[in-house]
């Protein structure tokens, strides 16, 4: 039999697209309760909230490790969960090229499910439309996040000063490489699994309890060494971050020496960067260390100073050079 | 494999032949007044010497200065201009590695022709391209084959299997590069002095050791083939001074797990097969007689500077000195437009694009403002 494919009637309002709505979503995001109105409402257990949205288009749509509907989730909950909010409701719009397979159309709202669940968050709204053959390439998600300020402790960027601990909560470019070799066009086959996940769990277990995290940030398009030049110059502050202590798998300084890649300038989709308080290191890494996104968490560097708006990296050798932004390197969609 | 790497970049082992090194290097200082002088031949070199600290660590020590080894940087601007001319014409498709695509031609880049429409594709494989044209029988795919020996084997693969599946619209635009005669020319030249030569680690697993015979016979300058970690540029570096300290000129092998005497023979038979020796023009040299392979008569069918008229008019003059750049008479922040005008977004020229260019080394790793 013929795998059953979306068509443009599933797109256009009338019975076929309520059908594939009640099948797909509904059924899996059980979110009855808020579809009735245009619009979802909900109750907010604060009154200081943030709202992100963030669209994917990452090819291939299913990759080691995931796929374009888990990274839809992770993605924005995580967004909020780096601004020191706890991630609430989320809203999920799908473009959905003619053609689509309805299995695997399942097959990612089902990952979108479950990754919702574990990051206990709901979505409470979506929208679906469906474009002709040729128009886009497959599947593309947008989500937007609302989340409600961490009731216990919030960051503070504006305390950071020289001294302050860089964290990581685990191995870098994991998601860069794997999207890169699934692509299949470098020739290069690895085992590595993308870490796109939910990071909400983990944030809110340091922030819980840790007072004195300065900022956080999630080190995707452009790497730690992007979002590391992103703080320092939002913050105005400058940083060491130290070659050896990086955490990085073999097999991505393996694929990155034969591709000519840069470790530091990979995405990452389930990596935090913590700037904590000296005094706090301690504490974060343990609690790090007790989840299982932070099994590999290190202090990678320091803050040293207010003056320079600069990020510095010591090499092996002990020589120290500057860090810029990704410029112009050719990379493939990736998220 | 990367465990082997992971010690030749372990940096206790790099700290003390660093200090190895710059002991050397005072050696030599006293007995000179001045630095020694190397060059890295290699596009690779020097971006590692770069992104490893080596340059930096040893600045006060040794004067690395960066070679025509990188395949883009050294590609005249005609050559630039009439590829990107390629790409204009209809039901074509251009695949190149992805290097090329941010090169600024007088018109356009490859990328603005592709934002513009033309069907333009990052391969990093030749053979790949040759997989399009399978894929797409009613459109000519070209592929633009730039490099140096360590490129030119593959594209022969590439032909290789174009001829044996019959595949009529694959063709190849040549602009490859050999490294013999560019050094034999910067020698000649005089206009720089280079106390010994750090040879490429990749080109040499094809050529082997004994192809730079020439270096010491000729022009008793000593060279030392290393591979791309700090460890092994540092051995390079120090095995270079023991030469000179000595008063030697050899070649020496600090790369020998991966390079032979001889070197890749079935590659070496594979240029021989479809490529001959050409005179080719180089970025703000001029040209080289023999300095560049182009296909054989018999394969002209698979040439596509055969199949496709192209002419091209004088390239625009810029301020750009990247052809001084790659002979290693300056260093990149000596050029007017480094980092300011020219920046790997807003490349003026090819040594800011290129992910072996000199120009991006150090405008990634050994810029300091």
């Amino acid at each position: 039999m013929k795998d059953k494919r979306i068509s443009l009637a599933h797109g256009d309002g009338g019975e076929l697209a309520h059908k594939l709505i009640q099948d797909v979503f509904v059924e899996a995001f059980g979110h009855n309760e808020y579809a009735r109105l245009d619009a979802a409402v909900f109750s907010a257990p604060s009154s200081q909230m943030a709202v992100t949205t963030d669209s994917f288009v990452i090819k291939p749509i299913f990759f080691p490790g995931g796929n374009i509907g888990k990274l839809a989730i992770a993605g924005t909950v995580n967004d909020l969960a780096v601004s020191g909010m706890i991630p609430y409701y989320l809203t999920a719009g799908f473009i959905i090229e003619e053609g689509f397979k309805v299995q695997e159309l399942k097959e990612i709202v089902h990952s979108m499910a479950m990754e919702a669940k574990n990051a206990n968050v709901r979505i409470v709204a979506g929208d679906t439309k469906v474009v002709e053959r040729g128009s886009i390439d497959g599947i593309y998600i947008n989500t937007t996040g609302i989340g409600f300020v961490h009731p216990i402790h919030a960051i503070q960027p504006e305390l950071m000063e020289e001294g302050d601990s860089i964290i990581v909560n685990g191995t870098i470019g994991d998601h860069g490489i794997a999207i890169l070799a699934a692509r299949g066009e470098l020739g290069i086959k690895t085992n590595l699994q993308s870490d796109c996940a939910a990071l909400n769990g983990l944030i809110t277990s340091v922030l819980d309890s840790v007072d004195g995290v300065r900022i956080m940030r999630d080190p995707t398009r452009g790497g730690l060494a992007t979002t590391l030049v992103e703080i320092a110059e939002d913050f105005h502050v400058s940083m060491e971050i130290e070659d050896e202590k990086l955490p990085i798998r073999n097999e991505v300084r393996g694929a990155c020496d034969i591709l000519g890649f840069d470790p530091l300038y990979l995405a990452n989709e389930g990596k935090v960067i913590f700037i904590v308080k000296k005094e706090q290191e301690e504490q974060v890494l343990e609690i790090l260390k007790q989840h299982e996104l932070g099994q590999n968490a290190k202090v990678i560097g320091r803050i040293t100073g207010k003056d320079k708006r600069a990020v510095h990296l010591k090499t092996g050798l002990g020589s120290i050079r500057k860090l810029n932004r990704l410029s112009g390197m050719m990379l493939p969609r990736i998220c | 494999m990367q465990e082997l790497l992971n010690e030749f970049s372990n940096s206790k082992l790099s700290r003390k032949l660093l200090d190895k090194v710059k002991e050397s290097a005072e050696s030599f200082i006293r007995e000179h007044g001045r630095r020694p002088i190397f060059m890295e031949v290699c596009g690779s070199h020097t971006m590692a010497l770069a992104e490893t600290g080596v340059k930096k660590a040893l600045k006060e020590s040794v004067q690395l200065i960066s070679g025509p080894g990188c395949p883009v940087c050294v590609t005249d601007q005609k050559s630039i201009d009439a590829m990107i001319k390629l790409a204009e014409g209809e039901n074509r498709i251009i695949c190149t590695f992805g290097d090329m695509m941010r090169v600024p031609g007088t018109e356009c880049s490859l990328l603005e022709a592709k934002t513009d429409g033309k069907d333009i594709r990052i391969v990093y494989s030749p053979p790949d391209a040759v997989k399009i044209a399978e894929e797409n029988p009613d459109k000519e795919v070209i592929f633009l084959g730039i490099g140096f020996e360590t490129t030119i084997p593959v594209l022969a693969v590439a032909l290789k299997n174009a001829v044996n599946r019959n595949v009529k619209n694959f063709s190849m635009w040549m602009t490859t590069k050999l490294v013999e005669p560019i050094l034999r020319t910067l020698l000649e030249s005089k206009e720089v002095n280079i106390d010994g030569f750090i040879l490429p680690g990749h080109v040499s697993i094809v050529l082997g050791k004994n192809s730079y015979r020439y270096l010491v016979d000729e022009y008793q300058i000593p060279g030392v083939i290393t591979g791309f970690e700090p460890v092994e540029l540092l051995a390079g570096i120090y095995k270079l001074i023991g030469q000179l300290l000595d008063d030697r000129a050899e070649i020496e092998n600090a790369y020998s797990f991966v390079v032979t005497d001889e070197g890749n023979k079935a590659a070496q038979s594979l240029i021989e097969e479809y490529f001959e020796p050409v005179d080719v023009a180089w970025r703000g040299i001029g040209v080289i007689p023999k300095s560049g392979m182009d296909l054989k008569r018999k394969f002209a069918g698979l040439n596509a500077k055969h199949r496709f008229a192209i002419t091209v008019g004088e390239p625009r003059k810029t301020k750009c000195r990247c052809g001084e750049i790659i002979k290693g008479l300056i260093s990149p922040e000596e050029c007017p437009l480094f980092s300011k005008a020219c920046t790997p977004l807003t490349p003026i020229g090819p040594c800011m694009v290129s992910a072996e260019g000199t120009c991006s080394a150090h405008y990634q790793y050994l810029r300091e403002d």
